[in-house]
């Protein structure tokens, strides 16, 4: 088809797949590893490491976890969490943008000059810190919920962008019938908009589900630990445990138990625990992604790349 | 008569002074209420949670205990810029911005032409299928979060772990590496492994920037006689040339704003001396040693600089390619 030589082309394409595949192992080896690893008779890893498949199968390490009320607790914390914040923020961020991009709003000046200050420009952690406690956030649920109920002006660019690929035609002809802006929002305009929904849905849940910054900077009772902060204090322990060889570690309650139920080397041990905690934790997302894959481009794309 | 005039003057003048001010406060809301209940709940939760704290910065510049509680913030003693003094002068300080500067260039450097190197031959994927296969799977890594991540790392890393028990029984090593109880594999680590969490998530931006160049443009080189290599250098590279500049200019100024999240996850007192960036630092000094006001000062100090680099590496941008963020 294309001029140049042939031989050239087909080395080229096969380079080309075979970067694709070596880098796709390594994408997915390290969680491959880890799903097997946990799979894996805890005592017989200590002989060295399994490579493709467990050689000593058990369900031991997942029924250590998913019989931790601890874990339990912390996962119950995380999703509803997630659920919460990903349906609210969605909302609150879309109509922000819904009124935003109207060109007859009044005084947008003032909405893009607060939008871009709250972009670049923030206290810090101190101050937030501060802010917490002072609002009684600080070692409440609520610290989870109503700092990040608004998904931020980044995420209302990419809606505005979006909403100007809706036809004027239909706003108007809405208007004249009588619509309110709310039901022109959610009678046309949401109808219009699932695949920058999905996407930033997505987008937002991720980062919810991922976080740990705020269990770490604004709580300290053990009943508000999301599970990710439970992975991060279970895999700190497993390396106090590694470099000083004791095994308790005492700050958290919850960690120390797991740790201390499974101290000795036998099916299930501290890194089998780990490991499928990790993976378990993981798996909601994993789930997720593919399902919101295909609105990646659609929703996201037209959105940033305008530049 | 005499007695009317002035009062109405006066009555014409209190409406004029009444619609001026229903003018200013009220008249945007009556006339388009919707819409300003649809931006209320946004407005209302930047003004608290993004604006109130910029009142704390205040901390700063002043004795600030935390037994003062909030009103503190108002009432301590000013110091002028002792803690920006101190803090400049803390043995602590430099190493801090080494490490942070260069895990963030070096990882620049490597990440910025790696995924670009992706994007181009992922581009050149004829099948379609395969390349959503491709794409799929490379975007995992930018959905687990980085204690799953970075854990995943810590234990292939380890000193038993499967990096260390290939490298040994391949003959490469005679004893395992301390990748993460040494400093000097740090900066290797955090770069390594915050490239491979965000290559195939990263090359979605210069993927669609590649779809948007112009068609003609490829079947023009293509009769000219460009082979695939030449096209991609000739005609794929300087039609991204927008994006790619917008991704350094967004690689330039969060220079000094370390991925908190990534580091702290792999950072142990072990290898702190190449760990230790200002974000950790923050926290460090900041919530683990309640020294509020040098913590802030840091924040202030590092907002600062970063502003200055955005605004700066915008303008050097626009200046040399005519595109740049605003």
């Amino acid at each position: 088809m294309v001029g140049g030589n042939h031989a050239g082309e087909r080395l080229f394409n096969g380079l080309t797949i075979a970067i694709m595949i070596l880098l796709m192992i390594m994408t997915v080896y390290p969680f491959w590893f880890s799903v097997i690893s946990s799979f894996n008779s805890g005592g017989d890893l200590l002989r060295g490491p399994v490579f493709l498949w467990p050689r000593e199968f058990t369900f031991a390490s997942w029924k250590a976890v998913l019989s931790d009320q601890g874990i339990l607790y912390a996962a119950w914390i995380t999703a509803s969490r997630t659920v919460i914040v990903t349906a609210v923020s969605i909302l609150y961020t879309s109509m922000f943008a819904y009124a935003f991009s109207r060109p007859y709003l009044r005084r947008k000046a003032f909405y893009i000059t607060i939008g871009f200050i709250s972009m670049y420009f923030s206290g810090g952690l101190i101050p937030s810190y501060m802010l917490m406690n002072w609002l009684g956030l600080y070692d409440s649920y609520w610290v989870y919920i109503l700092p990040v109920l608004f998904g931020g002006f980044w995420n209302v660019i990419i809606f505005n962008a979006n909403y100007k690929g809706i036809p004027e035609a239909l706003f108007e002809s809405a208007k004249m019938d009588g619509a309110s802006e709310y039901r022109i929002f959610f009678q046309i305009v949401l109808p219009l908009s699932k695949p920058v929904l999905a996407a930033l849905s997505v987008f937002t849940a991720v980062n919810i589900w991922n976080d740990y910054g705020a269990t770490l900077y604004y709580t300290q009772s053990t009943d508000l630990q999301t599970l990710q902060y439970l992975i991060l204090r279970l895999i700190q322990s497993n390396r106090a445990v590694e470099n000083m060889m004791s095994m308790n570690n005492g700050t958290n309650l919850a960690v120390a138990n797991l740790l201390n139920n499974t101290g000795g080397v036998g099916a299930v041990t501290a890194r089998t625990i780990e490991l499928a905690a990790m993976v378990i934790a993981s798996l909601p997302m994993i789930i997720l992604y593919p399902f919101a894959q295909r609105f990646f481009v659609k929703g996201v794309l037209l959105g940033s790349v305008k530049g | 008569m005499a007695m009317i005039e002035p009062l109405t003057s006066a009555k014409k003048k209190d409406k004029a002074v009444r619609k001026q001010k229903s003018f200013r406060l009220g008249y945007d809301f009556r006339t388009q209420l919707e819409l300003k209940t649809m931006l209320l709940p946004a407005v209302f939760l930047i003004f608290l949670f993004d604006f109130t704290p910029l009142f704390g910065l205040l901390m700063a510049f002043k004795d600030f205990e935390p037994v003062m509680g909030v009103k503190g913030i108002f009432t301590a003693d000013w110091n002028g810029l002792a803690h920006f003094k101190r803090l400049f002068t803390n043995f602590q300080f430099w190493p801090m911005i080494r490490n942070t500067l260069g895990i963030n260039l070096l990882g620049a450097a490597v990440s910025i032409p790696c995924t670009l190197l992706f994007a181009l031959l992922l581009n050149e994927i004829r099948s379609s299928r395969f390349k959503a296969v491709v794409q799929t799977v490379t975007y995992l890594p930018h959905f687990l979060s980085w204690v799953i991540f970075g854990g995943l790392f810590i234990t292939l890393l380890n000193s038993d772990g499967i990096v260390n028990y290939m490298l040994l029984h391949l003959g490469f090593i005679d004893a395992p590496l301390q990748f993460l109880a040494d400093p000097k594999y740090f900066w290797g680590v955090a770069i390594a492994t915050g490239l491979l969490k965000d290559l195939g998530w990263g090359a979605i931006l210069y993927l669609a920037a590649m779809a948007g160049v112009d068609q003609s443009l490829h079947e023009a080189a293509a009769i000219d006689g460009a082979g695939r290599f030449k096209r991609m250098l000739h005609v794929t590279i300087p039609g991204i040339l927008p994006t790619l500049m917008v991704l350094v200019i967004f690689a330039v100024s969060g220079m000094l704003n370390n991925n908190f999240t990534q580091i702290y996850v792999l950072q142990n007192t072990l290898n702190l001396p190449a760990s230790q960036v200002i974000d950790t630092y923050v926290y460090q000094t900041g919530l683990l040693n309640f020294q509020f006001s040098s913590a802030t000062a840091i924040g202030l100090t590092k907002s600062v600089f970063a502003l200055i680099l955005l605004v700066s590496s915008n303008w050097v941008s626009n200046k040399i390619t005519k595109t740049g963020l605003f």
